[in-house]
């Protein structure tokens, strides 16, 4: 594909290495961490050189993903505010998934949906990393109550978050024209008009 | 440990029986607190036998000495001085692992192998596969094993299950000097148990029993208690001990579900996109928008 010169920039370059940051560390982090949700994905394990490596990096990673979730997290929060457009959007979502997007409301640089899924991966972002320190017996000590409590947490918002990063990943492969946004930064005019037509308004004055 | 030729009948992080043709008997070690005299003989044997040296501790102004288990200390006798009727009792209780026949450390174990449990009731700890994460300490309800500071490996009583294999009693049962501890099949440790505690209950002990407790499925290391209803006085034994139903619902049917769930939406998502097809920018706005570019 010829890139257009009017097609519209929709991420700088430093907002897709970070998102890259946090995906890279969140696809390390899912693997080791299902090598140790159940016996099914031990296997996994030796992706990072056997079991006890998964266990040594695992923590380290999760460091990673926090702070550079942290970053993506105020970079965009402000433009997922939800707006009572997005409550109207996500009313008729049935209408989207079942592949009609015509007459859904006119939406912002992102979607109710999209707004939901920030606001759900922030929950699942604070969860993982307070319970992961709790679990982190290397460098932490905590009652074991608590360290109990933690490992449920750890693996609820872990399960959640996997299932929530298949959603994010799949709407980015269904709706097509959308993953070069985090490649290479641009998206087509007709893209932006279709999916995000305030958004469009708003870059292009039309 | 490892070099042992005990039948395995459960291993942690494996979903498919073991073999299990074998019948063999249960084994149990009955400790009998109230022919303890606190010598400390079998922290001392412990040791011996399993080339353990932990680092020499410093008084903390009781007996206790080391002060708690660790990964090089398997076995540690506690004193606790209880007041009872108007006589100071000295309860003595040598602590370590008990060896549950419901292990609450094999069930959290996310490591295949590195938690096994003999047919011989045994519960035991193969630190080559152990991976140092810490979940057995957590499943644990007796507060027992202990990660290793320089290997991060769990460590904690094996019951000498490299003795038992042939044939020998554990190296603390054979060291006793008052015999307060006994190793048998587990039905011969109930019945020596039974005797004892008659024999207490005509000394005036009423409250005396066998510590063997059910929430864990029964034990293979068993106390002879002279107050059995109240085991919180020997230094915290614990009343009714169980696998805390968080171990349960984080090792138990969450996680098949869990795993389930995810399976699904990656399913979902994919017939999503063979039932429905691609979400496409619609070729009327490609159009207008190239004619808008050509005027």
């Amino acid at each position: 594909m010829i890139r257009n010169p009017k097609d519209l920039q929709r991420y700088t370059a430093s907002e897709r290495a970070n998102h890259w940051v946090v995906g890279i560390s969140f696809i390390l982090l899912a693997l080791s961490g299902l090598a140790f949700f159940h016996p099914a994905f031990f296997p996994l394990a030796q992706l990072f050189g056997g079991g006890v490596w998964a266990r040594i990096l695992h923590p380290f990673l999760g460091v990673l993903m926090a702070i550079s979730f942290l970053a993506i997290f105020f970079r965009f929060k402000a433009l997922n505010v939800m707006t009572p457009a997005d409550k109207e959007w996500l009313n008729r979502v049935g209408e989207m998934v079942d592949g009609n997007d015509h007459n859904m409301p006119e939406q912002g640089k992102y979607n109710g949906g999209q707004k939901m899924m920030f606001w759900a991966l922030a929950v699942c972002m604070l969860l993982l990393a307070v319970s992961g320190i709790v679990l982190w017996r290397a460098y932490f000590s905590f009652p074991v109550e608590l360290v109990r409590f933690g490992a449920v947490i750890h693996a609820a918002a872990a399960a959640v978050m996997i299932a929530l990063i298949m959603v994010h990943i799949y709407a980015a492969i269904w709706v097509k024209g959308t993953i070069r946004a985090m490649w290479y930064g641009t998206v087509t005019r007709a893209w932006a008009k279709q999916h995000h037509r305030a958004w469009y308004r708003q870059v292009t004055g039309k | 440990m490892a070099l042992q030729s005990l039948d395995i009948a459960r291993r942690s992080a494996t979903t498919t029986p073991a073999p299990g043709v074998r019948e063999t008997a249960k084994v149990a070690k009955l400790i009998d607190v109230s022919t303890c005299i606190g010598c400390k003989a079998c922290q001392v044997a412990c040791m011996e036998w399993n080339d353990l040296r932990d680092e020499v501790g410093s008084c903390a102004g009781v007996y206790d000495n080391p002060v708690d288990l660790t990964a090089k200390s398997w076995t540690v006798m506690r004193y606790a001085e209880v007041e009872e009727k108007g006589r100071l009792e000295w309860l003595i209780r040598k602590d370590g692992c008990m060896h549950c026949a419901d292990p609450g450390c094999l069930k959290a174990c996310p490591a295949p192998g590195a938690i096994v449990q003999y047919a011989n009731g045994i519960v035991d700890f193969h630190q080559e596969n152990c991976i140092g994460c810490g979940y057995c300490v957590t499943g644990c309800p007796f507060n027992i094993p202990r990660l290793s500071k320089e290997d991060s490996k769990a460590y904690k009583c094996s019951l000498c299950s490299d003795r038992v294999a042939v044939g020998q009693a554990p190296a603390c049962v054979k060291t006793c000097p008052t015999g307060a501890i006994q190793f048998g099949s587990k039905e011969q440790m109930k019945d020596v148990a039974d005797k004892r505690i008659k024999d207490l209950k005509e000394r005036g002990y009423a409250q005396a029993g066998l510590y063997d407790p059910p929430g864990v499925g029964g034990t293979h290391v068993m106390y002879v208690l002279h107050h059995a209803d109240r085991p919180e006085l020997y230094q915290g034994l614990p009343n009714d001990p169980s696998i805390s139903p968080l171990v349960s619902l984080w090792k138990g049917f969450a996680k098949p579900l869990a795993t389930l769930a995810l399976a699904g939406v990656a399913l979902g998502s994919l017939f999503h996109y063979v039932t429905k097809g691609p979400n496409e920018v619609s070729k009327e706005l490609e159009n207008e928008l190239e004619k808008e570019d050509a005027k």
